[in-house]
């Protein structure tokens, strides 16, 4: 049996200015590129399939932008509510912390629930046409993003909690990249929103 | 094992089992992640060989009377498919890469060690899924490429297991990826400069950075394809109006940059080996870190190569020869100073510097028979024949395979502490360089003169060309049992190797064999020239 000592362990990676630099948020990064890959690869295929594939007649393809345009404004405000609540972790400050995290959940339930909303009402089936298939995988893959991301923003909200959390100003690692992470959705879902609903 | 963690969120205690049991655990340990992949590789390698074998036999008569036609598809597919996913691309980056990166870059461990256990032990199942698959309702048939319409029309059960299997494989690779980057980029040792990094770190970093950008591609085209053979969506199906060339596009826009996920760290590998058995310093270091960088660049610009019979209009094609043709240059660069590497140097004759070599004289022949390749009116005379096999095997066995072989040979004495036998060595390689160019270099004259690949009935006219080929195969296949004799005779009770048996100068080679765990007594030393070989002796 090998035991390492923790100090050791510490003290072993790095000998000489005493502190690695974090790279799990450069690990995070090189995840999230290769994240956005699979979709650049999802919105090339839709862009071909738009130039290219011409839908039969007939083919019921119409979208309706305000439930979109609710979710787009609804995904917006939870960047900035989970950036408030980085800023209040920075100042020590868990409750108010607590607080824009919750916001910032209910705002990414309920972008879930119109997405759903929107799904239901849509005149058109996964397998319709291929606009309809495109349409629904670009978007499932997107709320899939969405649903994991809000299931840990309420893990990083329960960590958060002043007894017994693991998340502090101290250690502000599982937040930053949850926070990361939701930006990154964010930003995925503006550029669907313009290639898919705007073009 | 076990990780206790307290609840600060730090790692306590590491319990590990020790001796042989730590290769079946959950090691965080990189050399021991290493050996994992390299043994697990084999393994799935042999079993590769087989069906090798298994096709090799069928094309010796004509007619489809060794195995059925729809058994020599799924043998097909599923040789394809271990050799590329289970064998090479685990091998030369998560076995070389984990064992050598941490030694190269000054590091006790990889950046992220979990993560890169999760990253092997993602790979047995997922081979396991795959080769079970045949057992069960028949494997996928539609080869390694899974090209729709064949694939979505084949047996769905096996093709789902291998859309599950390649996706597993591909989620390890994008992992290990990472884990390179930022061990490369990160992890290094203070003081030591990105420029006197040896060269395996800059192939297994350009190598890292395709992986993370076209995997993830590769990954998103499979799920809809499965979505096309459950869902009954259309995105591949012409007959529900969708197109299958986007997923020739979206699969070459991983799988032509694959070949370079097979072949760059092989660059590497052999840029480290030659120096040391030359005892000069490596050619032209910068010139290899742009040709390298070069390559990466140009890998993921031309994959539309693999499509000009696919209807691709004429600007793509014009394009895609052109940024193909490009590719030979840094590729050129890099066999030149191979070449000058070992020119006027004391080339001392062993198994690592034979196979070395021997990758050379194969690869700058699949580099030929590859720019023919890329020129369109050549490329529609040959698409879809032997000529193609013939050139991509040139490229990854006697390029990739080669190197490993090699590798290993360099390397064991470093892993275990006792030499292999030198004539054992160098009858594997004498076996296997005649078996392979015996076996591939035919299959060219058979392509050019029409045969298709895929298929297992042939023209009886190509009978005489086969067989010879087949007798290849035969002597390659007897090539890995010296070799296997080898490894087992030497690890039991090989010649002592000491620490440093080449007298090298590169990080790995400064410390015990093996190593002790966190690779280092001491300090990590700080090499700033890993190539500084015979400096003082040279007159000028």
């Amino acid at each position: 049996m090998t035991t390492i000592n923790p100090k050791k362990l510490e003290n072993s990676s790095n000998e000489d200015n005493g502190h690695h630099e974090d790279f799990r948020l450069f690990g995070l990064i090189t995840f999230l590129i290769a994240d956005g890959m699979t979709f650049a690869g999802f919105f090339a295929a839709y862009l071909t399939y738009k130039a290219v594939n011409p839908l039969p007649d007939g083919a019921i393809y119409e979208l309706e932008l305000p439930i979109p345009t609710i979710n787009t404004i609804l995904l917006l405000v939870s960047s900035a509510t989970f950036h408030k609540a980085g800023k209040a972790l920075f100042k020590k400050n868990n409750v108010e912390s607590q607080k824009w995290l919750l916001i910032t959940a209910v705002l990414g339930i309920s972008f879930l629930i119109c997405q759903l909303f929107e799904y239901f009402h849509l005149p058109f089936g996964l397998t319709d046409n291929l606009f309809a298939s495109t349409f629904y995988a670009l978007t499932g893959f997107h709320g899939l993003h969405v649903t994991l991301g809000t299931l840990m923003i309420l893990i990083i909200l329960w960590q958060t909690r002043i007894e017994g959390g693991r998340i502090s100003y101290k250690n502000m690692f599982p937040f930053e990249a949850v926070e990361l992470y939701w930006h990154f959705v964010d930003g995925i879902w503006v550029i669907l929103f313009i290639i898919l609903y705007l073009l | 094992m076990t990780i206790l963690i307290d609840k600060k969120n730090q790692v306590t205690e590491k319990i590990q089992p020790k001796g042989f049991l730590r290769y079946f655990s959950f090691s965080l340990d990189h050399k021991v992640i290493g050996i994992q992949y390299l043994v697990c590789g084999f393994l799935f390698y042999l079993v590769g060989g087989t069906l090798a074998s298994a096709i090799r036999i069928e094309l010796t008569s004509p007619m489809s009377d060794f195995m059925p036609r729809d058994v020599y598809n799924q043998v097909l597919t599923l040789h394809g498919t271990i050799m590329i996913f289970l064998w090479i691309v685990p091998v030369v980056n998560g076995a070389f890469g984990n064992y050598l990166i941490p030694f190269y870059v000054g590091a006790r461990d990889m950046a992220f060690p979990r993560l890169n256990a999760v990253a092997f032990w993602l790979i047995p199942p997922s081979g396991l899924m795959l080769i079970t698959s045949y057992f069960i309702d028949g494997a996928a048939q539609a080869g390694w490429t899974a090209y729709p319409p064949l694939s979505i029309t084949t047996p769905q059960s096996g093709q789902i297991v291998w859309i599950l299997s390649v996706l597993l494989l591909g989620g390890s690779s994008i992992f290990g990826g990472i884990n390179f980057i930022a061990t490369i980029l990160k992890l290094r040792r203070p003081g030591l400069k990105l420029m006197q990094l040896p060269m395996y770190c800059w192939a297994m970093l350009g190598t890292s950075i395709l992986v993370v950008l076209s995997t993830p591609v590769l990954a998103g085209t499979l799920i809809l394809l499965s979505f096309d053979i459950v869902a009954n969506t259309g995105f591949f199906n012409p007959v529900l109006g969708g197109n299958v060339v986007v997923y020739q596009h979206l699969f070459w826009f991983y799988s032509h940059p694959a070949v370079y996920i097979m072949v760059l760290p092989a660059f590497g590998l052999v840029s480290e080996i030659l120096p040391i058995h030359c005892r000069k310093p490596l050619f032209g270091y910068k010139t290899m870190v742009f040709s390298i960088m070069g390559i990466v660049v140009l890998g993921l610009v031309v994959w539309a190569h693999h499509m000009f019979t696919s209807g691709t209009p004429p600007w793509m094609r014009l394009f895609f020869t052109i940024a193909t043709a490009f590719i030979a240059v840094p590729t050129g660069i890099k066999f030149f100073n191979w070449v000058a590497t070992m020119w006027g140097g004391k080339i001392s004759i062993n198994s690592a510097m034979l196979f070395s070599c021997g990758f050379i004289i194969n690869f700058v022949f699949g580099g030929i028979t590859g720019v023919a390749l890329a020129q369109v009116p050549f490329d529609i005379h040959v698409h879809d024949t032997y000529f193609v096999v013939a050139h991509f095997h040139y490229i990854v066995y006697g390029g990739s395979v080669f190197v490993i072989f090699s590798s290993i040979y360099h390397w064991f004495p470093k892993v275990t502490g006792k030499l292999l036998d030198e004539k054992l060595g160098i009858l594997h390689f004498a076996l296997t360089f005649i078996g392979f160019n015996l076996c591939f270099a035919p299959q060219h004259w058979l392509g050019l003169n029409g045969m298709p690949r895929r298929v297992a009935e042939y023209d009886p006219q190509f009978q005489f060309v086969n067989q010879i080929s087949s007798l290849g195969a035969l002597f390659m296949a007897i090539s890995t049992i010296p070799f296997l004799i080898n490894i087992f005779l030497s690890v039991k009770n090989g010649k002592k190797a000491g620490d440093n048996p080449w007298g090298a100068l590169t990080p790995e080679w400064l410390t015990s064999s093996p190593p002790p765990v966190e690779n280092w007594k001491g300090e990590a030393p700080l090499v700033t020239e890993p190539y500084g070989y015979g400096i003082d002796t040279t007159d000028n």
